[in-house]
């Protein structure tokens, strides 16, 4: 549904996105993993219309929309979160999430309503009242999230949602991701956290310096010896396969 | 049954309207209309620097092309007073858009855009000053022909509620854009831009509109203006004072609060008033205490009175609650 054809987005000097293409399909959750600085989160950036990208192209079920402003993507159905989460600190959470339902629904009342079922649904239905800026960075990526949703995206861009949560707090999330996709909505995620990536995401692409090095299934591309060596550094692959050799061959030597 | 927000507005406007019975002095009223007259330009400002966060130095210029637009069409071409009061709003509102769109569009923000509003002002004032058509350095003199027709009256609890019936409909303009989708829309891009435009919000278009409103409502403010007091000049009209006035009202109030104009204005005026009849003439004895409030106000209640009481309330019924 969601297209990148041979992206490439430019800082000056630096490419941070170098001619990566990607393919999202309906219904899945696909995962974007890669080293820091990968380029991962301008690639977002770049789906989403907020970096108009130096070459390349996006589209949504087929049709072009690289042109498009951030907010025309959003009403045709792209929402994305934040990294660096971005709450309306003024607010409260259902003033904050209330936003983001008032794309498909104009009157306060439906737009109020539907914001209580989001947050119901990330488990923010107890904090309703409470100001943005007092959660904690859980709450606050709980916020990300229902604000997102609460547009009613086809696809949702998730940035490291999982990051700066303890174990306990990812478990509790990740099967709110799952039933986001559910209920129908595709999903497309940036994580570090790679028991929430096996878990979770169904296709993986990999980004290094801003290159799309792999792509596949979890298993596959955590096997790949392109994508290990992004992460520890060339020559690392093979060090580790010649570590696992020795060590499975010693005992018995 | 009376929607949300609308019942202080109410009790507010009946307290003011009910004045005249009780009290006759017409210090009074003039104190009153000059009150209600700059409560309504900050509200025009409270609008887009308040809830939309958009902050400007320069409303005088939408006060003064209210002011000068009714004067030019009365004085030059024997326009109907209520006539010429459509026109300057919607003059009002035409010069918010032009100021937005260039603005706006280029992305300018925070001070940046302040200081392009204050040389707005500045600009108009010269030019008013200047020319012919404003009559100049001389200014403008409105024929005295009290009458409703021509907006006029001799009686000043008459013209105060005049002025007192503007200030309600921009009350209730202010509080059903609060509660509405536009509101939502232009609180979410004085708090984040990028978060806003993420969920969908046309951040631009949020603003334009927010501006021309504004730029609207303080036009308004400036045609009360000169139909209260027969007279304008550049200083009056694109002075730096109205810039002012409009900017401290709502800082000292609420920014971003419904009522907060109102309540700053009157607490601004009555306090420069109260110090004035102690201090008898010192001149510039009100400015300082403008400057002594708003320290005050900074220091300790940055969301000024009306953020101020809303805290203590909620202190209170949390405590109650607990
Ligand atoms: N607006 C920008 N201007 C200049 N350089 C940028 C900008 N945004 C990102 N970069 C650079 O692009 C590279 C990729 O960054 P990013 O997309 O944030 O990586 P990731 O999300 O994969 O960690 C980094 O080197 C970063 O410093
Ligand atoms: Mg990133």
């Amino acid at each position: 549904m969601l297209q990148v054809r041979n992206a490439t987005m430019r800082f000056g000097g630096l490419v941070a996105v170098n001619n990566a293409s990607l393919d999202v399909k309906e219904g899945s959750i696909t995962g974007l993993i890669g080293p820091n600085g990968a380029g991962k989160t301008t690639l977002f950036a770049v789906i989403a219309g907020f970096l108009k990208p130096t070459e390349g192209a996006i589209s949504l079920y087929g049709k072009d929309i690289t042109a498009e402003q951030p907010h025309k993507r959003a009403v045709s159905g792209i929402a994305r979160t934040f990294q660096i989460v971005q709450p309306f600190a003024g607010l409260n959470v259902h003033e904050n999430i209330t936003v983001g339902a008032y794309l498909r629904h104009a009157r306060p009342s439906d737009a109020v309503e539907k914001a209580r079922e989001v947050a119901h649904q990330v488990g923010l239905e107890k904090d309703l009242e409470k100001s943005a800026a007092s959660l904690t960075v859980a709450g606050r990526k709980r916020l990300e999230l229902a604000r997102a949703l609460a547009t009613e995206p086809k696809i949702l861009l998730l940035d490291e949602v999982l990051a700066g949560l303890n174990p306990s707090e990812i478990r509790d999330i990740i099967p709110v991701i799952r039933s986001i996709r559910d209920s129908g909505v595709t999903i497309l995620m940036i994580e570090h956290v790679m028991q929430a990536v096996m878990n979770l995401c169904e296709h993986v692409y990999v980004l290094a310096q801003g290159k799309m090095i792999a792509e596949g299934t979890p298993a596959a591309v955590c096997n790949d010896p392109a994508v290990i060596e992004a992460y520890l550094g060339k020559g690392s692959a093979e060090r580790i396969a010649r570590q696992s050799a020795e060590n499975t061959g010693g005992p018995n030597a | 049954m009376i929607g949300r927000g609308y019942l202080p507005i109410i009790l507010v406007t009946l307290v003011i309207a009910l004045t005249p019975l009780v009290i006759s002095s017409n210090s009074f009223f003039n104190f009153t209309v000059l009150v209600l007259i700059i409560a309504l330009a900050a509200q025009g400002w409270n609008l887009l620097g308040g809830i939309g966060g958009q902050t400007s130095f320069g409303h005088a210029m939408f006060f003064g092309i209210g002011a000068y637009t009714a004067s030019i069409l009365q004085t030059h071409l024997g326009v109907n007073a209520w006539i010429s009061l459509v026109a300057a709003i919607a003059a009002g509102a035409l010069a918010g858009l032009i100021v937005g769109f260039l603005s706006f569009r280029a992305g300018l923000r925070g001070s940046y855009f302040a200081l392009v509003t204050l040389a707005f002002a500045e600009l108009l004032r010269v030019l008013a000053n200047a020319s012919e058509l404003t009559g100049g350095a001389a200014g403008l003199l409105l024929k005295l022909d009290p009458g409703f027709a021509n907006m006029q009256f001799s009686s000043r609890p008459t013209f105060m509620l005049l002025a007192l019936a503007f200030v309600f409909v921009s009350l209730v303009i202010t509080q059903k854009i609060v509660n509405s989708r536009f509101g939502a829309h232009l609180v979410a891009v004085r708090e984040n831009e990028d978060a806003a435009k993420a969920l969908g919000v046309d951040v631009l278009t949020v603003k334009l509109k927010a501006i021309s409103l504004s730029g609207a409502m303080t036009a308004a403010a400036g045609v009360l203006y000169v139909q209260y007091f027969l007279y304008i000049d550049s200083g009056i009209a694109f002075g730096i004072w109205i810039s002012i006035e409009a900017l401290l009202a709502p800082m000292i109030g609420g920014r971003g609060m419904v009522l907060g104009p109102l309540i700053g204005a009157f607490t601004l005026h009555g306090l420069g008033e109260v110090t004035k009849s102690f201090a008898g003439r010192v001149p510039g004895i009100d400015l300082m205490v403008f400057a002594v409030v708003l320290i005050v106000v900074i220091a300790f209640a940055s969301s000024g009175i009306l953020g101020l009481i809303r805290k203590l309330a909620d202190r209170f019924s949390s405590k109650g609650g607990a």
